[in-house]
């Protein structure tokens, strides 16, 4: 921090910052402590009792193959929704940027999804995929196939990833358009005018151009997928079937609350913050060489 | 002007038409859904144009929670609207009203434990509720805060995003104006409230969007922490009218209730669409 004029007085900035320390301290660093503890307990099968049992929840976790099937299903999901989405957005923002007139009327028609709750757009597509009533599910039953994605692994899991693609697109929509127009015009001219094409352009100039954002987005994306997409897939499929949607934070609250095991839902909690904790170092590395000039 | 070709611009409104066509197709399916009967929703194929029945829908789920005869166990909808609407406000205010007190601290204030506070909000980065959510839970139960308000609000209130895009952007106020300030014998709060907050306008709106709609559309928490029905919130509530099994439900009324559920943060979202943008590309940076 480089500002050199500051205030006198100590008590006054404690007092400033103490509401978000005290609020931090109750749900953020609490909790976490507590999910830390539980991770080395087993509760007795009638809550009267834990007993300690060190590190036995996180080897059973990780000998069972559910457990381990879902980093796999956590993968697939949150590469695919962020493959999509990017080249969706990108290839969106690519057409949005040629045009001279008219960009701004598509990026109105384009952001809105953004506000739509994850639950929501679950809602949206779980019903045109509805064997009773859904649309495309019945012109699909005409050309004789059967859609069943509560019965189907792979039905299910590309309908959470659709849904949560379309939900999405217009963040990196938006994140790539702002990329675009902040390439220089001249540098595209110039390339024009030495005769090439606009793929040309494309693969040499303005993606190399884009790749910081790419990149940058590409983590957020994958972040994105890990936690905020629970509603869709609790709507959609509530992680079945056979837990092929249950993604590591499906687990987390399956296992916590419907299957009440607080030893091993709390293990699985310290794995994940231990995971996030190194994407948020690795994101925050990039950030700081990015924006701290 | 590079491309000279029409094919090329005519093209590119092509696939753009394609693509807000493909933005819109479920929520136009939606929005038909919502204006029909039962009957017609339940004879395929469903239904591509909209009926006469909105207005019966959309009245019998806002304040009925279902069209008459039909006991759902449901709150009305406007019910929810109005939980979602103080949950999001709360949140969104709450976070503002913190980070904007902490980042002023942080950057105008030399003071014991500054570095450590800052690296311990620096943490609250890493870890969505979605992680800690067994334990968060059961502090709030202990704290009684199910089914409150409170409940909703506050642990949805510790986060370190908006307390850092605040230090950024009052890193980058001049020291003049501080200097001046300070000569013309302004005290520190005095120097807050009337030169701080008001050029942290376009930050503070733009702020204010990206929350409101993330305090909106929050579902797993309030999921958690409400048991009572009068205490949900549109966006979860809604998973309790969705049939499961052999059960039929009433799909005009999740169809309304649907609709309902989109329309307050695409408004904010399409009305302060400048702001919007400037909050989404500052505040994930």
């Amino acid at each position: 921090m480089k500002n050199n004029v500051i205030f006198k007085g100590w008590w006054l900035p404690l007092l400033l910052v103490a509401p978000q320390l005290i609020i931090s301290a109750i749900f953020f660093f609490y909790p976490s402590g507590q999910a830390i503890w539980n991770s080395l307990f087993l509760p007795d099968p009638f809550g009267l009792k834990t007993e300690y049992v060190g590190l036995d929840n996180f080897t059973f976790l990780l000998s069972d193959s559910y457990y381990r099937a879902s980093f796999l299903t956590t993968a697939i999901f949150s590469i695919s929704v962020s493959v999509f989405s990017m080249g969706l957005g990108l290839y969106l923002a690519v057409l949005a940027d040629r045009l001279i007139k008219g960009a701004g009327v598509y990026q109105t028609l384009l952001i809105w999804p953004y506000a739509v709750a994850p639950a929501i757009a679950g809602i949206l597509w779980m019903f045109m995929f509805n064997g009773r009533i859904g649309l495309i599910s019945w012109y699909l039953g005409l050309l004789g196939y059967d859609w069943n994605h509560a019965l189907n692994s792979g039905e299910a899991m590309s309908l959470v990833v659709v849904a949560s693609t379309w939900g999405r697109v217009s963040y990196n929509f938006l994140f790539f358009l702002a990329g675009l127009q902040a390439i220089p015009k001249s540098i595209i001219e110039a390339a024009a005018i030495d005769g090439a094409n606009f793929w040309k352009r494309f693969r040499s100039i303005i993606f190399p151009l884009l790749s910081p954002i790419s990149f940058f987005l590409l983590v957020v994306n994958i972040v994105y997928s890990f936690f905020e997409t629970f509603g869709v897939i609790d709507i959609i499929t509530a992680g079945g079937p056979e837990q092929s949607t249950t993604t590591l934070v499906y687990k987390i609250y399956a296992d916590g609350f419907i299957g009440q095991d607080l030893g091993s839902s709390a293990a699985q909690s310290v794995i994940l913050l231990v995971l996030v904790g190194l994407l948020t170092v690795f994101q925050f590395k990039y950030i700081e060489r990015k924006v701290h000039y | 002007m590079i491309e000279k070709k029409k094919s090329g611009y005519w093209l590119s409104h092509l696939g753009l038409c394609l693509g807000v066509l493909f933005i819109f197709f479920p929520v136009w399916l939606a929005f038909v859904g919502s204006t029909v009967t039962q009957d017609d929703i339940l004879q395929p194929p469903y239904p591509v144009l909209p009926g006469p029945h909105f207005f019966e829908n959309y009245s019998s789920a806002l304040f009925q929670g279902g069209p008459d005869g039909y006991d759902t166990g449901q709150i009305s909808v406007l019910k929810m609207l109005i939980n979602s609407t103080i949950m999001a406000l709360g949140i969104t205010i709450g976070k503002i009203i913190i980070s904007l007190l902490s980042a002023f601290a942080f950057v105008y204030f030399r003071f014991p434990g500054r570095k450590t506070f800052f690296w311990i909000i620096f943490l609250t980065l890493m870890l969505p509720i979605e992680v800690r959510i067994v334990p968060t839970y059961q502090v709030a139960a202990n704290l009684g805060l199910l089914n409150s308000y409170t409940g909703l609000i506050f642990p949805l209130i510790a986060s370190a995003t908006a307390t850092f895009l605040f230090r950024q952007f009052f890193l980058t106020i001049p020291s003049e104006m501080v200097e001046a300030a300070r000569i013309d014998g302004a005290t520190p709060m005095q120097f807050f409230k009337d030169i701080l907050i008001p050029i942290s306008k376009t930050n503070i709106a733009a702020l204010f969007v990206i929350l409101f709609v993330y305090g909106f559309n929050q579902y797993l928490w309030p999921l958690l922490i409400t048991t009572t029905p009068d205490m949900q919130t549109i966006v979860m509530g809604i998973k309790f009218m969705i049939p499961t099994g052999d059960d039929y439900g009433h799909w005009p009324t999740i169809f309304s209730t649907a609709m309902l559920a989109m329309l307050p943060p695409v408004i904010i979202v399409i009305s302060m669409q400048k702001f919007f943008v400037k909050g989404l590309l500052e505040s994930d940076k």
